[in-house]
């Protein structure tokens, strides 16, 4: 227990003084940081139809860690707009920071020009300048807000909840909105320089010659004759994050609140910059209710994980009079992110262990085919499903990563980078390290690390619509996409072209068309990838009408990702990989929809 | 435009102009959205107040019947079929209609690639450029064009920068690049030298190359050497540098003189982690020449050879001492004119330096 006095303690010294600056040894301004106020953490409400957001350069301080920041409305994260389908909304947006800003409304559908996305939909709002957006709400569900400045991994972000017009189909006693960052005390441009001069700066879990990697020397040489390492899940890491439950690091104690036997329902939103997050309550299943905003079919699991820009709404049951750890382990489990579920005050629960860190495997190398799992491109057909029957989902429901580290598996024959396998358009230059020589369909994967953790772990193929969908149509197109990219070189892009080179040429759907969008992930790193202004169904093997609807899509390495899109809002729209260092070094691109006089009923 | 003025989004353009005074009806801003530090954390608490009844959002009102989900009867999920259509939801209590069949998804494979519709090439190039202006979205788009396409950084790097102990007179070593550019083009600066305490530099050059991503892992370089010590030579320089499979750090390069002599080089170096942080480096550097250059000391042939082997401890990524030995020999031609100068053709040195970039 002595560590939990001293940090209420600290938590007690820092909350008393935090806003007014003086919880360091020293205050900001007498250090001559510019940053001036250091950042409340959590954040307050903002409802109605007529908000006011203000931005300003901040510091914060978790843990040991403190740099600067941004705040909007003076905390980390940003204020919780909380909405009402069908309301009006105007949001006058202030620029009080030193930075370029805007917010992006991150899930909501919007005309483009209130998007938020600057060289795209408006000019950034520069310092003093403010900017007006006004929309109606015509979405219920859980969703956020971002910046799409640099000023978004500062603190730029927050959540956003819009209530239903009408009764959501299921009930809760309590809610708790958990937003989660990734929060890092150096500048998101010094972190950009360390992964262009150093790709693997941030990683301190390599292999090496003292490591316990469940590795054959045989297999180390293979990855070393790649050019590239089993242990490159996540290119920042814990090593300069602190992860966040609501601006809460694992030291701030955020508790929750419960009275045993109610049903509680928590809106999980990963508001990352660079961070997937493998989320569970140790002895409390989840019964999953909606993903990004959209209500699915109640699916009880025991873990899932969530990709940056992800949402999921669960609901939990706690019984026991005591308390459960909420539990946010980053994908590359340097780090976790902590709340406490407690039914007394002060009641706490053991915070597991991280566990070891996962390995890529052949799957992620998009050689899932090497034993012949019965997977094969594009649709389901013919994928073996066999182990999702009972109530054992998930736990067992690896394709590919069950033959993970093959023992002695020889790949001297199988091409990395076969670039004949691209289609012509992808352009295979210094940006392309690796060609998926069989990339299969991956919804069926429950994620990195996440095959054999002995309890169901959530995958997309369990993700069925609550309601029809609004457009049945089949699609009459195919538009193949292939993410590109060379960690070494740390340049990310679509189709081999860095975005320079498709300013002037974007992906074109006509308004209405119904497109079906394969995305084929020719890199070893899972990408998050998010189409703003528009709604899209996975192909996951739910019927037709009933695939979950959703606006990110994690594409597992060396794999593929299917959906379909009903192109309903005219206009351009950013298009692009969550992960902000992999957007920020090229994976962006332009949607358009046109003709723009479309879509009045929008 | 009769449709697009319809839209609330055309009202909405920047309000740089817009008097704030009148907004300060900008939503009740009622505090506590989400869990607090509480209630150990009076502080914060005192700061977000009202507080705690406002954390949980009170749903017991609602109706918890409608919807006895759990349990769920997921025995009943046989996916192999991929139908659903075994799926029992008849414990969820509220309509689930699925109506299978008749919205049976068809293959990706039977989906025809095809360019799009004519109408999706209408309008302007960028949409935006209509309502905000173009000269406006222009000078934006720049902006985000240069940022997120590589934009150049620096870096500068002292691979080697060490005190060498050995018989005779100790020396000293330096081996620096700086670069400049972005994904692809660059410029590189690099710069190697090596002497003995008091006596002038043995020798000293310095390079200057433009440097272009040629695939994934290499770059050609093309540039000038200029020699800072000895006879004055000025070098057209072409090389390839990047990673070899094996992760092997290779830089490669050949030289041509303003003498017509011609030269080359050819480094290589490997990180053996032991550690995260303590790395152990082997390194071969491998002279050639195409002619004997009696003045400067060089025998046609393989000149001169140096394999070392340094232990560093990276205290940050950034800055790295390490200690080590490196072997040089002199060899063939190369080593008659260093004994006729009264040199030994072979040294053997003891390092001591700091790897450093920023």
């Amino acid at each position: 227990m002595s560590s939990l006095d001293r940090r209420k303690f600290l938590v007690a010294g820092t909350a008393s003084m935090g806003a007014l600056g003086l919880a360091h040894a020293m205050p900001a301004w007498a250090m001559g940081r510019p940053e001036g106020m250091l950042a409340r953490r959590g954040s307050d409400v903002l409802s109605g139809e007529h908000l006011k957001m203000t931005v300003a350069d901040a510091a914060f301080r978790t843990g040991n860690r403190h740099g600067p920041a941004v705040t909007v409305n003076g905390t980390v994260p940003g204020p919780l707009v909380r909405l009402k389908e069908g309301q009006n909304l105007v949001v006058d947006l202030v620029n009080n920071s030193s930075g370029d800003t805007s917010i992006h409304w991150h899930g909501l559908l919007v005309p483009f020009l209130m998007d938020g996305v600057p060289g795209v939909t408006m000019a950034a709002v520069k310092p003093g300048e403010t900017f007006r957006y006004e929309f109606p709400v015509r979405q219920s569900g859980t969703y956020w807000w971002h910046a799409h400045t640099l000023q978004e991994p500062m603190g730029h972000y927050g959540p956003l909840v819009i209530d239903p017009a009408e009764p959501e189909p299921f009930t809760w006693d309590r809610e708790y909105v958990l937003m989660l960052s990734d929060w890092s005390p150096m500048h998101p441009m010094t972190i950009m320089k360390k992964l262009r001069t150093q790709p693997d700066y941030f990683n301190y879990q390599q292999t090496s010659a003292t490591d316990d990697y469940a590795l054959s020397g045989e297999q180390r040489r293979m990855w070393a004759r790649m050019r590239m390492m089993p242990t490159d899940i996540s290119d920042v890491t814990g090593s300069t994050y602190t992860y966040l439950i609501n601006g809460h690091g694992p030291a701030d104690g955020l508790e929750l609140p419960f009275t045993p036997g109610e049903r509680i329902r928590l809106r999980v939103i990963n508001g990352s910059a660079m961070t997937f997050f493998n989320i569970r309550i140790p002895g409390l299943p989840m019964t999953v209710v909606a993903a990004d905003g959209q209500n699915v079919q109640p699916v009880e699991t025991d873990e899932f994980q969530i990709g940056v820009a992800e949402t999921y709404d669960v609901l939990i049951s706690p019984q026991d009079d005591r308390a459960f750890a909420f539990v946010a382990e980053s994908i590359d489990r340097s780090g976790m992110g902590v709340a406490m579920l407690a039914s007394r005050p002060g009641a706490r629960a053991p915070v597991p262990a991280l566990r070891k860190p996962p390995l890529l495997t052949m799957a992620d190398m998009g050689m899932a085919m090497a034993r012949g799992t019965g997977a094969n491109g594009g649709a389901m057909t013919g994928m073996d499903h066999g182990s999702m029957e009972g109530t054992g989902h998930g736990a067992s429901m690896g394709h590919g990563e069950s033959m993970a580290h093959g023992d002695g598996m020889d790949m001297s024959d199988m091409p990395m980078r076969d670039t004949s396998k691209l289609p012509p358009d992808v352009k295979a230059g210094p940006g392309v390290a690796m060609v998926a020589a069989n990339p299969v369909d991956r919804m069926g994967d429950p994620g990195i690390g996440l095959s054999d953790v002995g309890h169901r772990v959530l995958t997309y193929r369990q993700l069925v619509a609550a309601s029809p969908n609004p457009d049945p149509r089949a699609p009459t197109r195919l538009k193949e996409i292939h993410l590109t990219g060379n960690m070494e070189r740390y340049m990310w892009s679509f189709d081999g072209k860095n975005f320079s080179a498709v300013t002037d040429d974007p992906i074109r759907f006509a308004f209405n068309e119904r497109v079906r969008v394969k995305l084929v992930n020719d890199t070893m790193m899972v990408h998050p990838i998010h189409l703003h202004g528009h709604f899209f169904e996975l192909v996951n093997g739910a019927p037709g009408d009933h695939q979950p609807r959703k606006h990110t899509v994690n594409v597992q390495p060396g794999g593929s990702a299917t959906f379909d899109l009903t192109a309903d809002a005219p206009g351009d729209w950013a298009f692009h990989c969550h992960l902000f260092y992999h957007m920020h070094q090229g994976m962006f691109q332009i949607v358009t929809v046109r003709p723009l006089e479309e879509g009045d009923e929008a | 435009m009769r449709h697009l003025l319809a839209l609330p989004l055309l009202f909405a353009g920047p309000a740089f102009a817009q008097d704030h005074a009148t907004h300060d009806a900008h939503g009740p801003s009622h505090p506590m959205p989400m869990a607090s530090d509480q209630p150990e954390d009076d502080g914060e608490s005192k700061a977000q107040a009202p507080g705690e009844d406002t954390v949980t959002l009170d749903h017991r009102m609602m109706n918890h019947g409608a919807m006895e989900h759990e349990p769920m009867d997921h025995g009943s999920m046989q996916h192999g079929s991929m139908g659903h259509a075994d799926m029992d939801h008849s414990g969820m209590g509220h309509d689930m209609t699925m109506q299978h069949g008749a919205t049976a998804t068809p293959s990706t494979d039977s989906i025809p690639k095809a360019p799009p519709p004519p109408e999706a090439f209408s309008g302007p190039l960028h949409a935006a450029d209509q309502f905000l202006g173009e000269d406006v979205m222009a000078a934006s788009r720049e902006e985000v064009v240069r940022e997120i396409s590589g934009m150049p950084v620096f870096w500068f790097m002292a691979d080697r920068a060490e005190y060498r102990a050995r018989q005779g007179k100790d020396g000293y070593l330096w081996d620096v690049q700086a670069v400049y550019g972005g994904h692809v083009d660059k410029l590189w600066l690099k710069s190697e030298g090596e002497g003995s305490f008091g006596e002038k530099p043995e020798s000293a050059e310095v390079q200057a190359l433009w440097s272009h991503a040629i695939g994934p892992w290499w770059d050609v370089q093309a540039g000038v050497r200029q020699d800072l010590v000895g006879p004055s030579r000025t070098h057209a320089v072409v090389g390839i540098q990047g990673l070899a499979p094996y992760l092997f750090e290779v830089d490669a390069s050949a030289f041509v003189s303003n003498k017509g002599d011609v030269t080359g080089r050819i480094e290589a170096e490997l990180d053996q982690r032991i550690t995260q942080r303590l790395i152990l480096q082997p390194r071969a550097e491998l002279n050639l020449a195409a002619q004997d250059i009696p003045e400067l000391g060089v025998g046609a042939g393989l000149d001169r050879i140096e394999a070392g082997l340094r232990l560093r401890y990276q205290i940050r990524r950034e800055f790295a001492p390490y200690v080590g030995i490196a072997q040089e020999w002199r060899v063939g031609q190369s080593a008659d004119y260093a004994q006729a100068a009264g040199e030994d053709p072979s040294v053997t040195n003891f390092v001591a330096g700091v790897r450093f970039w920023f």
